[in-house]
């Protein structure tokens, strides 16, 4: 099963962290340094495999790949086929870019709740659930859907508060 | 009223998320003063009694915890009260919040259970998503046992995709609720034979992970699992379905067989890597007996590592690694990819590599791939070069240095190790070093060389890393001084000025070791004048001490092969003090009479142990140690306390007769061998490996109780510890020196004091008990604490020539003979039952509670604690009170229930025995159909696909009754 997808700027700032299995919110972040911290030390054009037995335990491998200014990275067990993460990953990537046409590290900064569920779309429990991005944006669509129609009588504060911001 | 208002004017000038982060990123104040700030405002808006307020609020709170990892478990109360709200974005919130942040320990989670059976029962298949979304991350006990029932329901959903995501939390549910299995597990299995893509890939995913785990519980369901694996075109179910083979073929040989066939046509027609690898991985970890299955995965690996992508030639790496121990011939075959591999700019790529390149060492070519690797090493990184200098060691001491024949070309790699630039394996090589020298006697000239080399550069000292190395280099020089071409450049180097960079754990070791080196050096001087006494003395020979002999041989470093055996024997020779006193002064009053002719013939004797060069170097460590009386360590304080002590005495014998009449000096000098003697007797005890066991093989003696707890000592050795582990510098064997410990063998050797008496009497009491005090359960209980490392009949006419050997230097007068064999591996002295490496007595693995559980639970065994050794009898009882359990479940209808084997409700035992008669039957059937083969097979393949469930049904049950052998009949594979 996949144990954590987590989301890494190049300067080492997480930009999406979701752990399968409960890790205490300190932990999560010293985590993510250390993941960063061997990341950031490997070269270009080298294999995007790492050993992460001792920041995850025995039987823990870990996927990582590049995309503009982000680090991708998913942890998993022996349960998963490495090969098969890279293309999950491309997945999500893949989803993300169809849902905010030409994605961005910002997207992904200002779209917090999104990204999980397009996450929780493709991952739920660990488990591989839907590797269509096309399967995947229905659902998602659908769901922002139903938060904006359940969201349509509070839109008064809401434009009084993005009037506020600017 | 008024909180209306101050609650609508929250909500107005409320910053929501997008504000928060635009913040963040302006970063005008600080990010953390930022954020405190930022957390004061969501500690009041989350007080809110508006559920928007309250909501955003929340959201703003999980993303800083998400992101930056701020505590939010304060707030999950809030959180629940948001999930609870009817509006699909505020629940929304809440369930993400509570799923990034809620756990086991979470106490509100009791009050969830109620919102979450209401969510998944919801007719909004979002709705239910949040919910199982939620439920998939904190699933506990109590939340998995009260929610199974709505699971239950969710698994025949006529909607995909909530079905699909029931599917995947059931898993979860399994591992905390393992009585939810016998409900549930129909269910999940229909969803296996489903029609639907998704829910059956999700259903192979959930099995991947249960069969991971406990394979054999899921050996029946091998016929559906073939049935995916011929039919599904799906990469990613196909991956999986091999995941599971992988874990069942092990189990059942016949299945194995049917199975190749097809992996080996995925292999051959896909065009996924990722399937393609995993096919080559099930086929080299679980189905290694198909030579020709194997050879196709070792041509794909191939492929894998001739592509330029990294990524597959790391995996290919991967692969060989698996294969390694048993196909020797696919690295082999792959020799130059790998080595070439050791130079690839990937570190993984590297590593693995190097891995590979460990395992094809063998005793024929370890000569060659050490020069190879080291040569790589000096090339390398820090990090990688000391990769390869300890998997060097490792490979090299595995099993008691089982592929090193020439020992001598060992001791000098781990020398030229040590000089490494980045070397930073000091202690590995020092604990080999020393071990090497305890263990293979025919290593110690060689290894009293590369200790010298060592010790005398004095480049070295200043390397912290090598400290270690020259610890034990010093304490081999030292130890082993007789086989050292020059004492005298040995104790120069000891004592060089240099040292005072070594801590002091090491430089005790370096004193202690220029005390033996000098001993050595007095006592040759002092013998060398008495060995031209004339041999014919009456006295010497009623003594029966060849004197002559041992003079000889001590200085004569070529001769010497095993000195120590012959001091040995004269030191038993004479162990009674008395007796030794007497032949002593005997021999004085025989000498005395011809001093004047000795005493000419000295200097003539040999350049090195002239008078001069004597007192030269009694100066020389009398000026290099005489600084370290004053030293703050006790060790170095109290060692060169030592050897200045014993210089004082003996410069007054030598030096101070110049002036007096040569009788008188001849007599003294007579007397400081005489001492010298007794300390180099006190030094010349055979050191040997002592097995971790030996402190508890020695019988407690009557009368003598021992205080089980030893608490109260910790109190008065609590700031000794300390001490103890800085000085352990030389693991076991020193301890006699640094801690005085209780291994008094040892301690004869460090006894420094002319201790005629103890050295004597233990000696005598060592020839009564044996070597090692060790219980003589057999006559030749000796030999047996060292049998000789090669067991193998080859080696069997040498072993009994070592055995001999022991017996002679055991008893004996003559010098130990070379074997006569061109370049025999010399012997390894091992202690068949301490030495035994720790490791692989880690081997008791505590069986997976989970997996047990889920196996009782497939069994249909309620009782979690007695396994499945289950009498029938009982078993059946259980299944009748199970059957009871889950009549609770509503809708579950009773005759697929008990149909299904699995989830199977109690009908009573004339059921399942019926089930088990027709088990039978199909068996015997089948076993001529398979004789048949071809067709046949196939048949029986489809027809037990409508006659599978009483199959699964008898399945379980002989598993039930034979627990050992669970029986799959054949029909099913």
């Amino acid at each position: 099963m996949i144990k954590a997808v987590l989301v890494i700027n190049d300067k080492g700032k997480p930009r999406l962290s979701k752990f399968y299995e409960f890790q205490p919110p300190e932990k999560q972040q010293e985590l993510i340094r250390s993941v960063y911290g061997v990341l950031c030390s490997r070269p270009e054009n080298v294999s995007n495999f790492v050993q992460s037995n001792q920041l995850f335990g025995l039987d823990s491998r870990l996927v990582y790949k590049t995309f503009a200014t982000l680090y991708f990275v998913f942890i998993f067990d022996s349960s998963e086929n490495e090969l098969a993460m890279l293309d999950l990953m491309q997945v999500f990537v893949e989803t993300l870019d169809k849902c905010f046409s030409n994605v961005c590290e910002l997207d992904i900064v200002f779209n917090f709740s999104k990204v999980h569920t397009i996450l929780d779309e493709i991952i739920l429990g660990g488990q591989v659930l839907e590797t269509s991005s096309t399967e995947i944006m229905k659902a998602v669509d659908e769901i922002s859907r139903l938060e904006k129609a359940s969201n349509a009588m509070t839109l008064v504060p809401k434009s009084i508060a993005t009037w506020q911001s600017r | 009223m008024a909180t209306t208002a101050s609650s609508f004017m929250d909500s107005l000038f409320q910053r929501t998320l997008d504000d928060l982060i635009k913040g963040l990123r302006h970063n005008l104040i600080g990010e953390q003063l930022f954020i405190s700030k930022s957390l004061e405002d969501i500690r009041k808006e989350i007080k809110s009694t508006d559920l928007q307020t309250k909501s955003i609020a929340l959201e703003k709170l999980t993303y800083l915890s998400s992101i930056h990892g701020i505590d939010m478990s304060w707030a999950a109360f809030h959180a629940v009260e948001i999930m609870s709200s009817s509006r699909f974005s505020h629940k929304k919130i809440g369930y993400l919040a509570a799923s990034l942040s809620f756990n086991e320990s979470t106490e509100v989670l009791l009050l969830i259970t109620n919102q979450l059976r209401k969510d998944l029962s919801s007719t909004n298949e979002f709705e239910v998503n949040l919910a199982l979304e939620c439920l998939s991350v904190i699933a506990t006990i109590d939340l998995a046992r009260d929610l199974t029932p709505e699971l239950f329901t969710l698994l025949s959903s006529s909607k995909v995709y909530v079905r699909k995501k029931a599917i995947a939390v059931i898993f979860k549910v399994f591992e905390k609720y393992q009585d939810s299995v016998g409900v549930c597990f129909k269910r999940l299995v229909e969803n296996l034979e489903g029609s639907d893509g998704k829910s059956m890939s999700a259903a192979v995913g959930v099995f991947c992970e249960l069969a991971a785990k406990d394979p054999r519980a899921y050996l029946p369901l091998a016929p559906e699992f073939y049935r995916i694996l011929v039919d599904c075109r799906n990469n990613w179910v196909l991956i999986k379905v091999l995941k599971i083979f992988a874990s069942l073929a092990p189990l059942e040989p016949r299945l194995a067989k049917r199975i190749v066939e097809p992996i080996c046509e995925l292999m051959r027609k896909t065009g996924a890597k990722s399937l393609l690898f995993e096919c080559i991985r099930t086929v080299v970890t679980s189905l290694g007996e198909y030579e020709s299955a194997v050879r196709l995965a070792v041509s794909k690996t191939r492929e894998f590592l001739s592509d330029d992508d990294s990524n597959l030639k790391y995996l290919g790496l991967q692969a060989l690694t698996i294969m390694g121990p048993k196909h020797l011939w696919a690295i082999l075959e792959n020799k130059e990819v790998v080595i070439k591999s050791l130079s690839d700019t990937d570190s993984n790529v590297k590593l693995a590599a190097l891995r590979l390149v460990m395992t094809m060492v063998s005793e024929d070519n370890v000569i060659e791939i050490c020069r190879v690797l080291l040569n790589y090493s000096l090339k390398s990184d820090p990090e990688f070069c000391n990769e390869i200098l300890s998997s060097i060691l490792f490979t090299c001491s595995r099993n008691f240095y089982e592929i090193i024949v020439d020992f001598d070309w060992y001791v000098s790699l781990l020398g030229e190790m040590s000089r490494i630039p980045n070397c930073q394996k000091g202690e590995e090589i020092e604990s080999q070093l020393i071990d090497i020298c305890l263990r293979v006697e025919d290593a110690r000239p060689e290894l009293v060389r590369v200790g010298r080399d060592l010790v005398i550069d004095p480049a070295l000292l200043g390397n912290p890393f090598l400290h270690g190395i020259l610890s034990a280099a010093a304490w081999v020089s030292g130890e082993y001084v007789e086989f050292a071409k020059s004492p005298f450049e040995l104790l120069e180097a000891l004592l060089q000025p240099r040292t005072n960079l070594l801590p002091s754990s090491v430089r005790s070791v370096y004193i202690q070791s220029s005390f033996k080196v000098l001993v050595f050096c007095l006592h040759s001087y002092l013998l060398n004048n008495e060995a031209h006494i004339p041999s014919s003395s009456p006295e010497k020979l009623a003594s029966g001490v060849p004197d002559t002999v041992l003079g000889d041989g001590f200085l004569e470093a070529s001769v010497i092969t095993a000195p120590k055996s012959i001091v040995e024997s004269e030191h038993d020779a004479d162990f009674s003090p008395g007796a030794s006193n007497h032949g002593v002064s005997v021999e004085n009053d025989g000498e005395d009479v011809i001093h004047g002719q000795t005493s000419l013939s000295v200097p003539l004797e040999k350049d090195y142990f002239t008078r001069e060069s004597i007192i030269k170097l009694l100066d020389m460590s009398e000026m290099a140690l005489g600084p370290l009386l004053e030293s703050h360590e006790v060790e170095i304080q109290e060692r060169s306390r030592n050897v200045i002590g014993l210089i004082e005495l003996i410069k007054q014998e030598i030096t101070g007769p110049l002036v007096k009449k040569e009788t008188d000096d001849m007599r003294d000098e007579f007397k400081a061998l005489n001492m010298i003697r007794l300390i180099c007797d006190g030094f010349s005890e055979e050191l040997g490996p002592v097995p971790v066991t030996a402190q508890e093989r020695v019988p407690v003696p009557e009368g003598l109780t021992l205080v089980e707890n030893l608490c109260d000592l910790d109190t008065i050795f609590a700031d000794m510890n300390l001490l103890t582990q800085s000085s352990l510098i030389l693991g076991t064997l020193n301890l006699g020196e640094t801690t005085g410990g209780s291994l008094s063998d040892l301690q004869t050797k460090d006894d420094l004091e002319p201790a005629t008496e103890s050295t004597s009497l233990l000696s005598e009491h060592r020839k009564r008990h044996g070597l090692y005090y060790l219980p003589s359960e057999k006559s030749n209980s000796l030999y047996n604490a060292y049998p000789p490392a090669n067991d193998s009949l080859l080696q069997q006419n040498e072993n009994d020539h070592v055995d001999d050997l022991v017996k002679l230097t055991e008893q004996s007068l003559v010098p130990k003979k070379k074997p006569s064999h061109a370049k025999p591996r010399p012997v390894v002295v091992k202690l068949d039952e301490g030495d035994v490496p720790i490791t692989s007595r880690k081997l008791e693995s505590e069986e997976n509670l989970l997996s047990g559980a889920v196996r009782d639970a497939l069994l249909g065994n309620e009782d979690k604690s007695t396994s499945a050794k289950v009498p029938c009898g009982k078993s059946s009882s259980k299944r009748i009170e199970k059957g009871k359990q889950s009549v609770d479940v509503p809708s579950e209808s009773n005759d697929n229930a008990a149909d299904k084997g699995k989830a199977d409700v109690g009908k009573g035992s004339s059921r399942r025995s019926k089930g088990r008669g027709k088990e039978r039957k199909h068996k015997s059937g089948v076993k001529g159909g398979t004789q048949r083969e071809g067709n046949g097979q196939r048949e029986n393949l489809k027809s037990s696909r409508t006659s599978k469930h009483k199959t699964h049904h008898g399945a379980v049950d002989s598993v039930n009754v034979i627990p050992q052998t669970p029986v799959i009949p054949d029909f099913l594979l």
